[in-house]
């Protein structure tokens, strides 16, 4: 093997960046965690050394309220001040009828998806320029592609993150670093508990997105939706009219 | 975090007879579950991937704990192969992370979607009966939380008679939230095993007791629609694991999947002959010795996700019992006769010989003698029926029934085969229930 990789997750307890996480023990990665509770991270940091991790260390923080510029630092000290990849994967769906009611819940949406989530990745993508290598792999959504009744708060937070990805990964190209977006369908979660129906077809567990948010930080597009079938979907989604997209309840 | 629950339709266990919508919830950290200590009595069943059969898994009306999100692992010794999980974790992911490593289960079910905890409140068996016995042999230690004692640490020699229940226990004795279990070192990730065609149920006897003592892994198919000269007809295969052969664990990307339920006229007596051909068609195929991965030779309908969806909406069962030494062959006999007769009973048959080392639960099913598995459509009356004259047949034969694998055995039934009935209720928390033992309690 090469060098142990260097891994920083945000939001590490993300059912799906826990299952990343453990796909990269398995190969030996150094990783510092980061989430919201000090017991859970504890728990997971032990199971990805029993599962072949080189390293874990953890740190306790919000994610939506700490200031990058000044915990970054701090976090990229246990992987020796460089990281090969870092995943942003914290997130939350919001409940829309309470956000569309009271602006104070809309504005914890936004905060956490979009505000903090795209500061995180202005200063992880500065680290990985000056380094001129690495890649940051961001969790968006297909809620993101089209915007719908149902879930457009949140959409247009992932979507909006989508394009300063986009732009990042055109900034860091000429560096020869990377950053991407994933895009995962329906996925079983903590995320989508009370959503019925999640033995359907459609539906993907952890484990089966994992391995694209593995591949996406070692290369390929810059866009990446998983499972892959989603991307025809939402081209056919992007592509209804207007008004008989109107007349549907999505 | 405070636990979410929700009604669900789409709990089902592996049989897919029972409906009834399942009140659950998803803990995803020990944490999540302190509420369940300590006096809180609200009924409850910790259950993990649902993969036992009929009414074991399910607890209509109370609270229904799926545990799959408790699968991290806590510790593991590369020296003595001792791991501490939690008890959600699948056999499946064990095998994923340690194989790798050169380490496996030391007893695994025909299926490797199955939990830790689900393994050992059935103290499953596998095909190394003979050699391993069942999986409570192979547990160090575990914790459990009681309703009325909150965590308590139960091991053979701590809290041994908790212990003792909790090994088979059906999730009666608490909820089962960290063990720790000594894996079995292997060389390679395969096995080399020997298919071998066979015409009699006298034949298998002697097979099998030609093999035990030189073949780790024992165990036959055989066709259950063949009439009376054919009676027990199949297919014995025996193994050993391989010094040869990489250590590379199963995939799980690229199964099959049945993603809805057939109708319920696709299994009926004419299907139900073709498949039995054609898997019999597929078994034949590898008749000799072959090397095989584990993944095909321990979990081969596992290649197919949700195949209990084939027999519709009315589900299906499945019947396995054991029968003691003295009275395996005539029972074997009665058992595959009566079956054949019916023209019930479906390609999935299995005969094995269960040995002699003693099984650590006070309800665990494996006993010495014959054990007989057979899946049958459910045809409503007629199956139950059927099921009736097999209960006479194996309790004539002091034998008994796995309950992992029942949805309809009566309390008398359970009772008789299970002697240790009245000692292991003393153990159950008062909180705890399922539908399988409001059936069947004493
Ligand atoms: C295709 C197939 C092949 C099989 N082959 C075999 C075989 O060869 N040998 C064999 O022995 N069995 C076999 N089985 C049965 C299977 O091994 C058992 O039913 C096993 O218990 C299922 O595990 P589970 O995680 O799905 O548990 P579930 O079915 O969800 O639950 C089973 C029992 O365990 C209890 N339980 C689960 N988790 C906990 C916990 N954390 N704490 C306390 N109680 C708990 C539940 O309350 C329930 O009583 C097979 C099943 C299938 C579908
Ligand atoms: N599940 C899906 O169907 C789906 C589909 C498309 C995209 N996604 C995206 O995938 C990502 C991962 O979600 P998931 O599905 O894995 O769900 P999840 O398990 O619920 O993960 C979300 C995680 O975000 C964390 N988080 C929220 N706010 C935080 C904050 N302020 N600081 C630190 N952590 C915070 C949560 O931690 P706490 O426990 O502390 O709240 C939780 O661990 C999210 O970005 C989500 O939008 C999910």
């Amino acid at each position: 093997m090469t060098n142990p990789r260097r891994v920083l997750i945000l939001g590490a307890l993300s059912a799906i960046a826990t299952a990343t996480a453990r796909l990269l023990a398995a190969e030996g990665a150094r990783f510092v965690l980061v989430a919201r509770d000090a017991e859970a991270l504890e728990t997971l940091a032990a199971d990805l050394r029993a599962r072949g991790a080189t390293s874990a260390a953890t740190v306790a923080a919000d994610l939506a309220v700490a200031s990058p510029e000044a915990l970054l630092p701090a976090l990229l000290e246990p992987l020796g001040g460089a990281i090969d990849a870092a995943y942003l994967a914290y997130g939350v769906l919001g409940d829309l009828g309470l956000a569309e009611r009271d602006l104070t819940v809309a504005a914890q949406v936004i905060d956490t998806n979009y505000r903090s989530a795209a500061l995180w990745c202005l200063a992880v993508a500065a680290v990985l320029e000056r380094q001129r290598a690495g890649s940051l792999v961001v969790i968006g959504s297909v809620a993101g592609d089209r915007g719908r009744k149902s879930n457009y708060l949140y959409g247009s937070t992932k979507a909006g993150l989508g394009v300063l990805v986009q732009g990042l990964a055109h900034r860091l190209a000429k560096v020869g670093a990377r950053a991407v977006l994933v895009k995962p369908g329906f996925v079983d979660t903590p995320m989508t508990e009370h959503v019925a129906g999640r033995r359907g077809p459609l539906w993907a567990t952890p484990e089966q997105v994992a391995p694209a948010l593995v591949k996406a930080a070692s290369g390929g597009g810059t866009v990446v939706y998983t499972p892959w079938f989603w991307r025809p979907i939402m081209a056919i989604i992007r592509a209804v009219p207007g008004p008989i997209f109107h007349r549907t309840n999505l | 975090m405070t636990l979410e629950f929700h009604e669900r339709d789409d709990y089902l266990s592996w049989g897919r007879v029972e409906r009834r919508p399942q009140v659950v919830a998803r803990p995803a950290s020990r944490r999540d579950l302190a509420p369940f200590a300590h006096g809180e009595r609200r009924p409850r069943l910790a259950v993990g991937l649902l993969r036992s059969y009929g009414d074991s898994c399910l607890a209509t009306g109370a609270a229904l704990l799926d545990l799959t999100r408790l699968d991290h692992f806590i510790a593991f010794d590369e020296a003595s192969g001792l791991l501490t999980a939690e008890a959600g974790v699948s056999l499946g992911e064990i095998m994923r992370a340690f194989v790798p490593r050169g380490w496996f289960p030391p007893v695994t079910p025909g299926t490797r979607f199955v939990t830790l905890g689900g393994a050992i409140a059935n103290d499953v068996h596998g095909k190394n009966h003979e050699a391993a016995g069942t999986i409570g042999r192979h547990v160090a230690s575990l914790t459990l939380l009681r309703s009325d004692a909150g965590e308590v640490t139960c091991s053979p020699t701590e809290n041994a008679e908790l212990f003792a229940a909790t090994v088979g226990g059906l999730g009666l004795t608490g909820i089962i939230t960290t063990v720790t279990v000594r894996l079995r070192r292997i060389q390679s990730a395969f096995v080399d095993a020997e298919k071998l065609a066979y015409g009699t149920l006298d034949e298998f006897f002697a097979l099998n007791a030609a093999s035990e003592g030189a073949f780790e892994h024992l165990v036959a198919w055989f066709d259950c629609t063949a009439g009376s000269r054919n009676l027990g007809r199949g297919i014995f295969s025996r193994a050993n694991w391989s010094p040869f052969g990489a250590l590379e664990p199963h995939r799980e990307r690229g199964l099959l999947r049945v993603p809805v339920e057939f109708p319920s006229f696709a299994i009926n007596r004419l299907s139900l002959r073709a498949i039995n051909v054609a898997y019999r068609g597929l078994e034949l195929r590898g008749l000799g010795s072959h090397r095989l991965h584990y993944g095909p030779f321990f979990h081969p309908l596992d290649s197919i996700q949700g195949w209990s969806r084939v027999y519709g909406r009315a589900g299906m069962y499945q019947y396995q019992c054991v029968l003691p030494p003295e009275s395996a062959a005539d029972a074997t006999r009665a058992l595959l006769d009566a079956i054949s007769r019916s023209g019930e009973g479906s390609f999935l048959a299995v005969l094995k010989a269960f040995g002699a080392l003693p099984s650590p639960g006070l309800l665990s099913f494996p006993r010495p003698g014959i054990t007989l598995a057979v899946d049958f459509a459910n045809h409503g009356p007629r199956t139950l029926a059927l099921f009736e004259r097999l209960d006479a047949i194996v309790r004539e034969a002091g034998g008994r029934l796995y309950p992992a694998k029942d949805g309809r055995i009566s309390r008398e039934m359970f009772a008789a085969g299970y002697p240790e009935l009245a000692r292991f209720a003393r153990s159950v928390d008062p909180a705890c229930t399922s539908d399988f033992w409001e059936r069947v309690r004493p």
